[in-house]
């Protein structure tokens, strides 16, 4: 199992820099200059040539490439053109915001997802069926702008003065802020202090950090807060995840052991939990695994619209804004989670599938 | 409600099936896979089930411990099991009957083994569905105790192993530990041996022989192969396209089988030293299940209806008949009608139904 884990955790190396030099390379294809995009569009010649000799914009591509590769493999992602500051930095602050909203969209996408794809396997071609169906392939085909405003006007607008009421954007009510746990805590910690991102990177998960300080006016706000992006991003996960578990438990259920489990006495709600369940899980993990990615994605239109100040929406001002550093930066924080996502569904395949030997 | 056709020697049947239809409601159509079936197993007996694939001797089997899934549904009969007809019964509580007191073991033994749990997990589950209060310690020493009993070599550490650690044999061995691990007083055993090669075959038979003596646990054996009857069965019921046709004891069967499929399976069996150009056949197939003749569903490929010159065989649908003291047979050969005269009979034939 280890010597697996070591063995997929090498061969992530060449896709790593894979990504590396795609997201490089893509950055610096989409047309416009970070000169005009920084300094505005009466910017001198001579302020583009100071500015491009200060952020390293006059070298050559390929030294360009090679300096950033360098870069980052020791950990310096470089600072952002547009606001000066470290890439690091933005990470530490940004990552937490989508973190939060990714895990509650994709819990609320298996939450869900998962038991209306078995109630439809096991009535198939009922009414029940048929509504859910039909409902997966409505939220597969829902564009998530769309969603995000219709959600947005119906709870924040339409539902006004009701206790239905949903806040459309932000984490926190104005005027309630999360108090870090370490300074709630009284700890000697603050920037500079070793391990200080970490410190922060925690302090920034508003539900993780408002219940080891046991502060539930924040954790409800936050949670209130989380509700809509949360269901408008997790709506094509959940439909592909509901489809895919029906799929696959319809065919574990027409095996020869389901056979045997009922043969056997066992009571049809078993059968289907027990012995079917477990033998659909392989695919329900790796389409899990995979929508990560659509996480990452629909976190661009729902962090904006939402305005929600995560990866997504920086990694869009950054991409507008041609701040070459963040784009790069973001897009291979996302592709290391990426990575390390589906290689966590490969390990989990070992322990749901007897079968599978990994080494 | 006592038995009608209760056995010759006063042992009063374990279980009997009465006119059992199961039919499968098809978008083509409505295939009558089942369509009444009589028949009856004494205690401590082996019935033997023949008949040609797709003759619906597993529907039979399934329907008896009512496992028939949608499109297909029982539409009508009864299945008497110690006197009670199950088909009454609320689904539900066919489970206190499953795995307890009617057990099945099938034809694919490494399918019908479940891929992601222990073997011996397995069989313990069986003890905790029908005992929740059983110790799971003492359920597994009584799985490895099974093992043992099934001759799986090395029961201990084979209860730890998955289904596809085990060879097709052992895993047959495992289905007959689960099945017989409440000794039930049914077995429901549907080709247990065809998926297995010779040298298995007979060892898995053997198997099923010595624990139906040992705890005389009845068994069901269905079976295409008339060498594994003539080895295991007591009695033998012959199906042909949804119907039993003949009923008889296995020495009556093979020395003297009056309907004219069960003589056509007889004489396809190879005989070991005779020299044959061409293997025996019965020509033609089984009748499409959707839209049955009306008459005898065998007239179309019965030599014996055109020897005989009979008409009634296609319009009119014989009677399984008694034709001597426990022996049935379906045949317009041996049965008289309003203008027709049975061309055969052995004694006197007398109306079961």
């Amino acid at each position: 199992m280890t010597q697996y884990i070591l063995r997929r955790l090498l061969l992530s190396i060449p896709v790593l820099f894979g990504i590396l030099i795609a997201t490089f390379a893509i950055a610096r294809l989409i047309p416009g200059d970070p000169c005009t995009a920084a300094l505005g569009e009466r910017a001198t010649q001579a302020a583009c040539d100071a500015y491009n000799l200060r952020m390293g914009l006059d070298e050559p591509i390929y030294v360009q490439l090679g300096i950033y590769m360098r870069d980052v493999l020791t950990g310096n992602l470089g600072d952002s053109i547009r606001f000066s500051r470290p890439v690091f930095t933005i990470i530490i602050e940004k990552l937490p915001v989508t973190l939060e909203l990714g895990l509650a969209a994709l819990t609320l996408a298996i939450l869900v997802g998962v038991p209306a794809g078995i109630l439809s396997a096991v009535r198939r071609n009922s009414k029940v069926d048929v509504a859910t169906m039909v409902a997966a392939n409505i939220g597969v085909s829902m564009p998530v702008y769309w969603l995000g405003l219709m959600l947005a006007y119906l709870f924040a607008v339409l539902l006004r003065d009701t206790p239905f009421w949903l806040p459309p954007s932000g984490r926190l009510t104005a005027g309630l802020s999360s108090i870090p746990f370490y300074r709630a805590w009284g700890l000697p910690i603050s920037d500079g202090t070793f391990g200080f991102p970490i410190f922060e990177f925690l302090s920034n998960l508003y539900i993780l950090n408002s219940i080891i300080t046991l502060n539930f006016k924040v954790l409800f706000d936050t949670i209130k807060h989380l509700i809509l992006p949360a269901v408008a991003l997790s709506t094509i996960p959940m439909s592909i995840i509901a489809r895919i578990t029906r799929s696959s438990m319809l065919e574990v259920l027409g095996q020869d052991y389901i056979r045997t489990a009922r043969a056997k006495g066992l009571r049809e709600r078993l059968v289907v939990l027990r012995h079917g369940l477990r033998n659909a899980l392989l695919p329900i993990i790796t389409i899990v695994g995979l929508q990560v990615g659509t996480l990452f994605a629909g976190a661009v239109l729902t962090e904006s619209i939402f305005s929600l100040s995560g990866v997504g929406r920086s990694l869009f001002d950054a991409i507008t804004g041609r701040d070459y550093p963040v784009i790069q930066g973001f897009t291979v924080v996302i592709a290391v989670g990426y990575v390390i996502v589906n290689l966590a569904a490969d390990i989990s395949y070992a322990f749901a599938d007897p079968r599978i030997k990994l080494d | 409600m006592p038995a009608k056709s209760a056995a010759p020697n006063g042992n009063a049947p374990i279980l009997e099936v009465r006119d059992l239809k199961t039919y499968f409601f098809t978008e083509d159509g409505v295939v009558k896979a089942v369509d009444g079936v009589d028949f009856y197993v004494k205690h401590g007996e082996v019935l033997g089930l023949v008949g040609e694939s797709g003759c619906g001797k597993s529907v039979t089997s399934l329907s008896i411990l009512r496992l028939i899934d949608r499109p297909g549904e029982i539409v009508g009969g009864e299945v008497f099991f110690e006197g009670e007809n199950l088909l009454d019964r609320p689904l539900d509580s066919m489970v206190d009957i499953r795995g307890d007191r009617i057990s099945m073991i099938f034809q694919q033994p490494k399918s019908s083994l479940n891929p992601v749990f222990k073997v011996g997990s397995q069989i313990v589950e069986v003890f905790q569905i029908h005992d929740e209060k059983m110790d799971k310690a003492v359920a597994w020493e009584k799985a490895v105790a099974l093992l043992k009993r099934v001759g799986i070599p090395d029961p201990e550490s084979k209860a730890h192993a998955y289904p596809h650690q085990l060879s097709g044999g052992q895993a047959q061995r495992v289905m007959i530990a689960m099945a017989m691990a409440l000794q039930p007083e049914l077995l429901i055993a549907d080709e247990p041996t065809t998926a297995l090669d010779v040298t298995i075959q007979a060892q898995i038979l053997d198997l099923i022989r010595e624990l139906n003596h040992e705890t005389n646990t009845a068994v069901i054996l269905i079976t295409h192969d008339l060498g594994v009857i003539a080895e295991m069965a007591d009695r033998v019921a012959v199906m042909y396209a949804g119907q039993i046709v003949e009923e008889v004891s296995v020495e009556g069967l093979f020395k003297n089988g009056l309907h004219p499929y069960t003589q056509g399976l007889i004489k396809s069996i190879p005989v070991l030293g005779s020299v044959q150009e061409q293997l025996n056949t019965i020509p033609g197939s089984v009748p499409n299940l959707i839209d049955l003749p009306a008459g005898c569903r065998f007239a179309s490929r019965c030599p014996a209806r055109v020897e005989h010159g009979l008409s009634i065989c296609e319009e009119h649908m014989p009677n399984l008949l008694e034709v001597a003291p426990g022996h049935e047979v379906r045949c317009w050969l041996y049965e008289d009608a309003a203008g027709h005269t049975a061309p055969l009979k052995p004694g006197k034939g007398k109306k079961k139904k």
